[in-house]
């Protein structure tokens, strides 16, 4: 057999190849530049970077869309929409990683991520002034993936990408600076969990090459139309990818480890992940489930739909009886999860456009929400139960307005993206033929209201929690913290740029 | 244009609705958006600037309204070049909203009725921005004032301007957010923060009418822009105009204190003085007034629904009358008297195509004698250590003449003293409600009785008002020394006190009011009213006379107690708003607490309490039980996940 390199469109990639390089150069930066100077190199090397694949996107990879690399990758309207939003929103994720609260090390990573908590080598550490800048280069690969993930039009290279936006996340996960076992639990947790559901993925992609004799999506769902008498496998395994894929956004029944893995990552990164990682994610599944298996939808459709009817009424319910605002925002995380899904389940563009809209309604309210959760502190460490967060707003008007506002666009208030996301995905299922999710979707809706509710009456109207302080954050928290409530707001009076944009880009290359 | 022949021989000229002939807006026109936009921007600079702007902040908010002003007077000039039925311009600014169906843009409508609105808002607003500026001058919080000001402004130019009744509610809700603000600025006092949130709740009913009355309108006709709605007004049918026109009037009765949405306008006179002026008196309470004359196309289609508008105007403007003679506290007597006026004003929408004009006229008249009147309460209390019990008054006229003077030339416009603004605007109502318009002479005399009965008592509670604050023995107390108030506050009043004697005399008389609103409402010919005009002319003065006379015994010749006399049993009544609080409490606030009691419980059982097992359970035993799969260990975690992919591929087998 002879092998024929294939034919790939380098402009196309260009946008990943630079996230690449960016990271590669991290990795050399924390070879050569001294201990002082690694953060201060680093945050710009990162943020440049981004910054640099996003204009990337924009000028260059958007005029190159088709389908290359041997038809592993289609960069198409939804990959680019992807790809832009996972960069910004990784740019003002980044931001909120690189508060040190005035102070020389970074506040929220722990000295050295090797050492044992509590242990000689860290107080060494300590006194060395040893940071863990390898975030960000850890970061940018988890970035690069997660692009990938969006455009990968083959099963193999789409499990590569989950691969490579997973890896970097575990590590990321167990570097807390505070509670630093509840860290490398949860970082164990992700880890396992993680490695459950991709041996699902691969046994579902398994079984889809058995059925279909190929991993590209065009092949696949060509034979899934023209029906090649395997039919036996064809089922199970696009349900066995679905659960790898369902794994990544913390849908119901596959949400376990959502809680536990936001409350122990440090902050910063559980608002990176939980954006980030939830529209890579979506990408994925939008581009499975409407390229390469659309057409066995009458198999699939019902079971997605139970799952996602599960995430939203689970994530809801369970909201109800948390205390830990971080828990609150993982459960609420879940329910989202099940939200968008509903919109995926209308299979036509506009369920398209609805799900993209969301994704980035979801993703610029959920980074600033984490961001403001480290502002909160009590005794050094960030004061994440509800309680501590009692009067807030007497002492600090702004972050408890701030986070007000977000807690109503998770609501879904009118005026907010979180309405005009809710309207946009709701409006395409019921025209699917989903209402009866839609009436689940508006019920959960009512019960994670109640929760965000409640949080709001906590810091205006409880009594004044003592030890609790609010510090004031650097300029460039600041920013990530206003942008993402500018849009939020922005998204929510004046949607129809966004929309069109999403309706525009709501066009799968097969 | 449509031509309409009543039974009784009426000739009525329809125009058609405004929106529908509205052409897009270019040149100046074209910057109308402006109008709203300098406001905002000074309530945001305000707002956000903190303190930086404390110095010059105040200043910044008057000049940005009188901008906003000018620009007002800018689209004005252009409309004036303009034919006839070409005077409707409409400013398109941005898609809102697109989901599916429903499709929003947001845009500006600019007719003569909106731009009416504009001069009166503008101009009073920044009226009271100057009088707030010395008004306001010690309060440490000024600046926060002056930014909700400039948000009123904004919010009631976007309630006005709107093309569509999306973006009218967004102004509607504006207003009632910068009213409850306002209302609410002394907010350390408990007793003020309470009427701010009565004025929140009870306009909370009135929204819920405009809503529910959208929904309707979006359920029949499927768009919500003045011009599809009225150009297809038609096409609904009888039962849906009138549900539509019922709840449009539920919404202008709290908008506009209107029976039996009134009682919060009392306790609004919490807020400080100029707030009291501009909000309610001049203009936000008229919103109601607006809405109904901008709905016409409705209207005119549903002759039940105007007859409640003419039955709640007529029931208020007695009310308030009685209410208003009873009053020892001068702004709640004015407050009084101003819903009093405005069910002069709801009578005239509500009479249809024959009363528009003088309802809108009634208006702007009313805004500049009840603004002055208001502002002249504002002085007399500036001199007074904020004093508002008439009781303690009296023989203020010898030492506040500025103020006496122009408190005098309002006193005498709402009175309807021959030739000045009110004289005009009054009677033109009370005439018109005296025609016969072909549904039963009866109502010409019930409410046209009730319109001229009032007039009366206008005049008697007004004179009282008058006499016992600036004649009569001086009843102050000994350590209050009265003085006048400075320019930045006289001036003002002035402006206004002019306005009161002459804007009916420069607007009526000239045909310039009926030339500019003819465009929007039509032409009609009046016919004769049941009595010759002369005949009520006469009636009315002469009512007027005795109430003067009366309250000139009562409170000039007769020495006025300090402390109030029982009174009569309808005295009593009139002092505690005609028992309307304790109606309320019976009728609405106690069963609705009941429901809201009931509702908590029902609450607490389902979120706290539960139903799974027997009793248990809810939604936060489910969430308890829920709870217990998430106990930390990575193993049961891993077997919900392979549960969950077992029972999906038994599912799917099962389906096979």
């Amino acid at each position: 057999m002879e092998f024929t390199a294939p034919d790939i469109d380098w402009a196309a990639l260009l946008p990943l190849i630079i996230v690449f390089v960016g990271g590669l150069l991290g990795v050399a930066v924390e070879g050569f530049a001294g201990r002082a100077h690694r953060h201060m190199v680093q945050v710009p090397l990162t943020v440049a970077t981004l910054v640099l694949a996003l204009a990337a996107v924009v000028l260059v990879a958007r005029d190159s869309q088709g389908i290359t690399a041997a038809g592993a990758v289609a960069n198409d309207g939804p990959a680019l929409l992807l790809q832009g939003l996972i960069l910004s929103l990784a740019v003002i994720g980044v931001l909120v990683m690189s508060e040190r609260f005035g102070g020389q090390s970074a506040d929220a990573f722990t000295q050295a991520g090797v050492s044992v908590p509590g242990s000689a080598e860290e107080s060494l550490a300590t006194r060395l002034g040893a940071t863990t800048t390898e975030v960000y280069p850890l970061t940018l690969f988890s970035v690069g993936g997660m692009m990938l993930f969006g455009m990968a039009n083959d099963l193999i290279l789409m499990f590569i990408a989950l691969e490579i936006l997973s890896l970097p996340l575990y590590i990321l996960t167990g570097l807390a600076r505070r509670r630093r076992l509840l860290s490398q639990e949860a970082s164990l947790k992700y880890f396992l969990l993680g490695a459950f559901s991709s041996a699902f993925f691969l046994f579902g992609a398994t079984l889809i090459y058995g059925f279909a004799g190929s991993m590209r999506f065009d092949v696949i769902a060509e034979a899934v139309r023209t029906g090649v008498g395997m039919d036996g496998l064809l089922v199970p395994g696009i349900l066995l990818v679905g659960v790898g894929l369902l794994f990544k956004i913390g849908a119901v029944p596959f949400h376990a480890w959502t809680p536990d893995v936001y409350q122990g990552a440090p902050t910063p990164v559980t608002g990176f992940m939980a954006a980030c990682t939830k529209v890579a994610a979506f990408g994925a599944i939008l581009r499975v489930f409407y390229v390469a298996v659309e057409p066995a939808r009458l198999e699939w459709q019902p079971i997605l739909a139970v799952v996602a009817a599960l995430s939203m009424i689970v994530g809801a319910v369970m909201s109800v009886r948390q205390s830990d605002i971080k828990r609150i925002l993982a459960y609420s995380s879940i329910a989202h999860a099940g939200f968008i899904l509903v919109g995926l389940l209308a299979l036509e563009s506009a369920g398209i456009s609805g799900t993209l809209f969301y994704l980035a309604a979801y993703g610029f309210m959920t980074i600033p929400a984490f961001a403001l959760v480290t502002l909160v502190r009590s005794s050094g460490s960030e004061a994440t139960h509800v309680s501590q967060w009692s009067g807030l707003a007497r002492r600090a008007p702004w972050v408890a307005a701030g986070f007000s506002f977000l807690m109503l666009a998770f609501a879904g208030i009118p005026l907010t993206s979180g309405f005009t996301g809710k309207f946009a995905v709701f409006s395409a299922a019921v025209a699917g033929g989903g209402a009866w999710l839609v009436v689940i979707g508006v019920l959960a809706s009512a019960v994670t209201a109640y929760v965000y509710f409640r949080v709001i009456v906590t810091m205006y109207f409880g009594e004044s929690h003592g030890d609790t302080v609010v510090i004031t954050p650097s300029a460039m928290t600041t920013f990530a913290i206003v942008t993402g409530v500018v849009v939020t707001l922005g998204l929510g009076v004046m949607p129809s740029p966004l929309l069109e944009l999403t309706q525009q880009a709501s066009q799968f290359l097969r | 244009m449509t031509v309409l022949e009543t039974s009784a021989g009426l000739h009525l000229v329809l125009a058609d609705a405004s929106a529908v002939r509205a052409t897009d807006a270019d040149g100046f026109a074209a910057l109308g958006w402006l109008m709203i936009a300098l406001p905002l921007a000074g309530a945001a600079i305000l707002l956000l600037g903190g303190r930086a702007t404390d110095r010059w902040g105040p200043l910044l908010a008057t000049a940005l309204s009188w901008a906003s002003f000018a620009v007002g007077v800018g689209v004005i000039l252009q409309l004036l070049g303009l034919p006839d039925e070409e005077r409707s311009l409409s400013v398109q600014l941005w898609e809102w909203v697109a989901a599916g169906d429903l499709s929003v843009d947001v845009g500006l409508l600019m007719d003569p009725l909106s731009l009416a609105f504009v001069m009166l808002i503008t101009f009073v607003g920044s009226l009271i921005h100057v009088y707030s500026l010395g008004y306001m001058e010690h309060d440490p919080d000024k600046r926060r004032f002056f930014a909700y000001l400039n948000l009123f402004i904004a919010a009631m130019l976007i309630l006005v301007l709107a093309d569509s009744y999306l973006l009218l509610f967004v102004g509607w809700e504006g207003v009632g957010l910068a009213s409850y603000l306002l209302i609410g600025f002394w907010n350390t006092n408990p007793a003020y923060a309470t009427a701010a949130n009565k004025a929140f709740v009870v306009n909370r009913i009135g929204d819920f009418g405009l809503i529910t009355a959208m929904a309707v309108i979006f359920a029949s006709i499927g768009a919500l822009d003045y011009a599809t709605v009225h150009g297809s007004a038609d096409a609904m049918s009888q039962g849906t105009l009138l549900a539509v026109g019922l709840l449009l009037l539920l919404g202008a009765a709290g908008k506009s204190a209107q029976f039996p949405l009134q009682s919060w306008l009392g306790d609004a006179m919490a807020g400080p003085t100029p707030v009291s002026a501009l909000i309610h008196a001049a203009t936000m309470v008229t919103a109601g007034v607006y809405l109904i004359a901008r709905s016409q196309a409705i209207y005119d289609l549903t002759p039940d629904a105007r007859l409640a508008v003419v039955v709640v105007g007529t029931i208020t403007l007695v009310y308030g009358a009685v209410v208003g003679c009873a009053k020892d506290d001068i702004k709640k007597a004015l407050a009084a008297s101003t819903m009093s006026q405005i069910g002069y004003m709801m009578l005239a929408v509500g009479l249809g195509p024959l009363g528009y004009i003088y309802a809108i006229f009634h208006l702007l008249t009313h805004g500049f004698f009840k603004a002055g009147m208001f502002l002249g309460a504002g002085s007399v209390m500036h001199g007074m250590h904020n004093e508002v019990d008439m009781r303690r008054f009296g023989n203020l006229s010898s030492v506040m003449k500025v103020t006496w003077v122009t408190f005098g030339l309002g006193w005498l416009a709402i009175i309807g003293f021959p030739f000045l603004s009110g004289w005009w605007s009054k009677d033109l109502i009370i005439e018109t409600a005296f025609i016969d318009q072909g549904d039963g002479a009866w109502r010409a005399w019930v409410f046209g009785g009730a319109a001229l009965l009032a007039a009366g008592l206008t005049a008697f509670y007004m004179s009282r008002l008058f006499f016992m604050t600036f004649h009569g023995k001086a009843r102050w107390a000994d350590d209050v020394d009265p003085h006048e108030s400075p320019l930045t506050m006289t001036i003002p009043m002035m402006v206004l006190a002019v306005g009161s004697a002459f804007l009916g005399l420069a607007l009526y008389p000239t045909g310039i009011l009926t030339a500019w609103l003819d465009p929007v409402f039509g032409h009609a010919e009046h016919p004769e009213p049941v009595i010759p005009v002369l005949a009520i002319q006469l009636l009315v003065f002469a009512l007027v006379v005795v109430g003067v006379a009366l309250a000139w015994m009562m409170y000039v010749r007769d020495s006025v107690p300090q402390t109030a006399p029982a009174g009569s049993a309808l005295t009593r009544a009139a002092r505690q708003d005609l028992y309307q609080d304790e109606l309320n409490e019976t009728f609405l606030r106690r069963p609705g607490a009941s429901v809201v009691t009931a509702t908590v419980e029902g609450d607490r059982d389902l979120v706290e309490g539960g139903l799974v097992g027997k009793t248990t359970g809810g939604l936060g035993g489910l969430s308890d039980l829920l709870r217990r799969t998430q106990n930390g260990f990575v193993r049961s975690y891993a077997m919900t996940m392979l549960a969950g992919v077992v029972v999906i591929l038994g599912a799917v087998w099962v389906m096979q």
